[in-house]
């Protein structure tokens, strides 16, 4: 199995660890994943705020550099924003005729041009339909036994843009997660989104919005929350400190990616899954399971 | 009397100009069709943050309420999550129209648009530099625009996050960034809405 892969910005930076342990899963699988070549950034939310047109370009030079080197014509991504613009972009270059026009444009100065048909996928959506659960459960080696997991998907990735599933209550997670020996906890937030880029403009909301997610994790007795996306990653991890004293509470809930706990159910070492750079401590969860 | 006067635009306050500028974005027109069902409302994880329920904001639209639309805190509340959009039985492209509104009020500069356009802006200048973002820059660059007295609420966060490795000083750039920017500028010139 062969992809064109796009890192996005965060996983060189906040989400390292995620990158670390998509490419030690993805090896331990055999699924080659092959980096997109000159790639730039999606653009996240920011620039959909100062010009519609230019966002959608900065996605299309991306899908456009896909396919040039052979490599299909599918691309994988793992950050839910990154995923959803990628998606968007061939939305509206379909449904809109003079945005496909301007984005043409705009590309030729570089001389690129998108032809279209690239299909983006969420690197969870190809471990469990593409690699498929019968796949991964055969990799486990040290299945997670007693480990109780909050899925939780983020927003973005079931919303219009994205994977086919119950947008009020997907499962994709959940399966992958029991065919790792996990137990997937039942909650209610587990598409509520965790306030976005709301955490650097309205940080009360989003801090809120944080704080009913850990708690409602933690009242299904969860263990940890297992993530895909670096941005609901760090507004919960790096924000659980300020939380706790905001809101008087004393949550200790590690966030960890679900590339993490495959690669720990897979065997692979825990430095390698990068679980030493989760700020609530999640090294007790790879030791348990070590 | 004085209730309604203060809620009721007579028609020649209405800014017709606003509904054929939202109309004309893509998807635009379809408020159009929208039943004031409310389902946008409720399913909004922040209304309650809000002045204006996302259905009220479409009525606002409809009725020409220009300021009232661009200078309300919704609109800057919205995280973009697109549940209500998910759910519009009418499909209305919501947080596509959310984002319009929130560049409007950016390029006419509105007195709550100044945080946004901060981070927006911090975020076009790290990536017209290097064609990807570079979070530790940019997290750098929003602190000292928005709270230059060394951003005392962010510097815990970025400390843990440095001290695991997750803020890497420098980072790696487009090696098209020639290319890249000529797109840029392109995009610019033709996406003036
Ligand atoms: S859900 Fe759609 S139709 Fe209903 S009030 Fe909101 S925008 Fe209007
Ligand atoms: S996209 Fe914005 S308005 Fe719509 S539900 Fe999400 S936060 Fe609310």
């Amino acid at each position: 199995m062969r992809y064109s892969y796009y890192p996005g910005c965060s996983l060189d930076a906040t989400g390292k660890q995620y990158g670390e342990s998509i490419h030690a899963v993805a090896k331990a699988l055999g699924v080659e994943l092959v980096e997109l070549d000159d790639w730039n950034c999606c653009g996240a939310t920011a620039y959909m705020n100062v010009n519609e047109v230019l966002s959608f370009c900065l996605s299309a030079r991306n899908l456009a550099l896909v396919g040039k080197a052979g490599n299909g014509k599918e691309l994988v991504t793992a950050c839910n924003a990154c995923y959803t613009n990628l998606r968007k972009t061939e939305v509206y270059l379909n449904q809109f005729p003079e945005i496909r026009e301007k984005v043409g444009q705009a590309l030729a100065e570089a001389n690129m041009k998108y032809e279209g048909g690239v299909v983006t996928k969420h690197f969870l959506q190809v471990l469990v339909e593409d690699v498929g659960l019968e796949r991964i459960k055969a990799n486990v080696k040290r299945p997670l036994t007693g480990l109780r997991v909050a899925p939780y998907y983020g927003c973005q990735i079931v919303r219009p843009y994205g994977i086919q599933d119950d947008p009020d209550n997907p499962m994709m997670m959940d399966r992958f997660l029991e065919a790792l020996g996990a137990t997937p906890t039942q909650y209610a937030m587990k598409v509520m989104c965790c306030g976005g880029s709301l955490m650097g403009t309205r940080e009360e909301v989003a801090l809120r919005l944080c704080r009913n997610l850990l708690l409602c994790a933690q009242e299904a007795k969860a263990d940890c929350i297992a993530v895909a996306c670096p941005l609901c990653q760090m507004n919960l991890d790096a924000y659980q400190v300020a939380i706790n004293r905001n809101y008087g509470t004393n949550f200790s809930l590690p966030i960890v990616y679900f590339t993490q706990l495959a690669g720990l159910a897979f065997g692979l070492k825990s430095d390698e899954l990068g679980m030493q750079r989760c700020i609530v401590p999640a090294t007790q969860i790879a030791a348990r399971y070590a | 009397m004085r209730g309604v006067q203060e809620t009721v635009l007579y028609e020649e306050a209405m800014d017709l100009k606003f509904l054929d500028e939202v109309y004309g974005i893509p998807g635009g027109d379809k408020i159009k069709d929208c039943i004031q069902c409310g389902t946008c409302s409720g399913s909004c994880p922040v209304s309650w943050a809000m002045e204006e329920s996302p259905r009220k904001i479409f009525a606002m639209i409809r009725a020409g309420m220009r300021d009232q639309v661009l200078d309300s805190l919704t609109i800057w509340t919205c995280a973009s999550c697109y549940q209500c959009a998910e759910r519009c039985p009418q499909e209305i492209k919501i947080t596509d129209i959310m984002y319009m509104l929130k560049r409007m009020a950016i390029r006419e500069d509105r007195r709550r648009s100044r945080k946004a356009r901060a981070l927006s802006e911090c975020f076009v200048n790290v990536v017209n530099r290097y064609g990807r973002n570079r979070e530790t820059e940019l997290m750098a660059r929003f602190a000292l625009m928005t709270d230059p007295l060394g951003s005392v609420a962010l510097a815990p966060v970025g400390m843990s996050l440095f001290s695991r490795g997750r803020l890497p000083l420098g980072g790696s750039k487009v090696r098209d960034i020639e290319g890249l920017r000529k797109i840029v500028a392109k995009a610019q010139e033709l996406g003036g809405e």
